[in-house]
């Protein structure tokens, strides 16, 4: 393994404070609690709050998406581990100014029980928290299991929809409804070439066989729908397109828009190979890409792969995405 | 009537987490063939916190309980530190107000462990959880005591039950959790959530068995 770690017990501490240097601008620590980052404005008087929260290793997700019109607070979590109760309740009052609360978050068991104990935490304490679960990757339940969807790369879409519009003074239902519907117009799918490793274990926590990879996989290694020979990246780029957009019945001339995000150890040039065929697939069927990310937008530890995240715009969805943020992650 | 005191009984707890320490790795171990891998450094970790606050303060089993249960909810995250620190509070509370603890105290104390962690998880038995040990080892205790069988004897029941729960789960497909994304490739496995169950129930009730000796050569 070689990382660059000081104490592997202690990576998420030696993460949060580098970040929160290199970002002093925009970020804070939480006032009372080390494991929650917040918006060096926040909270906002009369706004509702925006938060997240999840395990780390995904950098720059979660925390990198914390600014100026985007979330207020992130709840942060060990290596792939879910926050504390108490961490998402500390971020909720980070982020309260008095009008509620939403935390937009991803379906993973570990989320759904801290957020569950957060909101009651909260309403103990006169803090009103909505929550929307994202539930966009296409390959971790079949179309009559939504619910039981992990959440992934779209939740960056969401919460910026749902950033925008809690900054123009929206309720608390407007902006849960909002990041309700941009959730709703995502699919994502991920293609995973090679492990990660958490450096407590040591060693990788699955394994793909060199010359092949794992389609539909997860942002902690959760297996795919299948293992097949690695072929072009053109192939796996239609591959990719087709799985997402077939999911999700777009009418000809839909506006979406698309982001590719390495999973941590893939080259950025090879996401723009990807992006190549991605881009030419999705106009072949008749949509129209309003905006594209390729980038390192949200990982998982040093695996080798990438994601694909299609979203459909409306025009409300399409204003608020367009909407300037000011977060460490480059949007 | 089998009891014993609650007042002197904090050190329970001190070797559970000893247990759960010298199980790190082994926990990891098995987490990582279908979770993680980090079960076993979690665990050890909040164990360890809390032991680190317990040790040399002279506590009841209740008030350890309690700072256990508040150190895995407050500080360690994941789905284990909600789960067994909603559990081992709730242990807390019951037996709070009860200076000495003798069967039915201890199965109502476990019964509002098992409600507990059914106010923040879906699982059920058979999703190969941690629930496959803890719900037959707590029937088994309820059972040996409702059949009028010494407090001692319950504990064995327990323990016993928890081991084979353990054991079922390595022939269960994985119905939530991380591990739950598997399917079929779960099989084989045991549950690391399940294992670690088992090791403390195992564990509380070899403590409780050795405070019971104590209280009867005391002459309670």
């Amino acid at each position: 393994m070689q990382r660059f770690i000081n104490n592997p017990d202690e990576v998420v501490e030696d993460t949060v404070k580098g970040f929160v240097k290199a970002h002093a601008g925009i970020v804070r620590l939480g006032s009372s609690n080390p494991r929650v980052i917040a918006a060096r404005h926040a909270p906002v008087p009369g706004k509702v709050g925006v938060i997240t929260g999840g395990g780390s290793g995904h950098e720059p997700a979660f925390i990198g998406y914390t600014g100026r019109n985007m979330l207020d607070a992130v709840a942060v979590g060990e290596l792939f581990s879910s926050p504390t109760a108490k961490s998402f309740l500390d971020a909720a009052r980070e982020a309260n100014g008095g009008k509620g609360v939403v935390c937009l978050y991803g379906n993973y068991a570990g989320d759904n029980m801290n957020v569950k104990m957060a909101i009651k935490l909260a309403a103990k304490e006169g803090i009103e928290i909505a929550t929307v679960v994202a539930n966009d990757d296409v390959c971790s339940a079949g179309p009559d299991e939504r619910e039981k969807r992990r959440g992934v790369a779209g939740e960056i879409f969401m919460w910026k929809c749902a950033g925008a519009l809690a900054a123009e003074g929206a309720s608390l239902d407007a902006v849960q409804a909002t990041a309700q519907r941009a959730i709703d117009n995502c699919r994502s799918i991920g293609v995973g070439l090679g492990p990660c490793t958490l450096p407590a274990v040591g060693h990788p926590n699955f394994l793909i066989e060199p010359g092949t990879m794992e389609v539909g996989i997860g942002h902690h290694g959760e297996p795919g729908v299948r293992v097949e020979p690695l072929k072009p990246a053109a192939d796996i780029a239609r591959d990719m397109v087709k799985i997402v957009l077939d999911d999700h019945a777009l009418a000809a001339g839909t506006e979406v828009v698309v982001l590719v995000s390495g999973l941590g150890a893939t080259p950025v040039n090879e996401l723009y190979i990807l992006n190549d065929t991605i881009e030419a697939e999705i106009v072949g069927r008749g949509l129209t890409i309003h905006k594209t990310y390729v980038g390192n937008y949200f990982t998982s530890l040093e695996m080798v792969g990438a994601t694909l995240t299609v979203m459909a715009l409306d025009a409300e969805l399409k204003r608020l995405l367009d909407v300037d943020v000011d977060c460490p992650a480059r949007l | 009537m089998q009891q014993f005191d609650n007042a002197s009984a904090g050190d329970i707890v001190l070797s559970l987490a000893d247990r759960i320490i010298e199980n790190r790795a082994y926990l990891s171990e098995i987490d990582g063939k279908i979770g993680d891998g980090d079960h076993g450094v979690n665990m050890a970790k909040g164990f360890g916190m809390a032991a680190d606050r317990i040790r040399g303060n002279d506590m009841s089993l209740a008030s350890a309980f309690d700072t256990l249960g508040t150190v895995l909810m407050t500080e360690i995250g994941g789905s284990m530190g909600p789960l067994y620190g909603i559990m081992f509070t709730q242990f807390a509370e019951t037996i709070e107000a009860s200076p000495s603890i003798g069967a039915d105290t201890f199965g109502a104390m476990l019964g509002s462990g098992l409600e507990g962690i059914q106010t923040i998880g879906s699982a059920k038995v058979g999703d190969k959880t941690l629930l496959d040990a803890l719900v037959p080892a707590i029937e088994a205790f309820n059972g040996a005591n409702a059949a009028g069988k010494p407090f001692a004897d319950a504990l064995d029941a327990m323990a016993a039950a928890a081991e084979q729960g353990r054991d079922s789960t390595r022939d269960l497909v994985a119905r939530i959790g991380r591990a739950s994304r598997l399917g079929e490739r779960s099989v084989g496995v045991l549950d690391a959530g399940a294992t670690s169950c088992a090791l403390i129930l195992a564990t509380l009730a070899s403590g409780a068995k050795q405070k019971l000796l104590k209280s009867a050569t005391a002459g309670h």
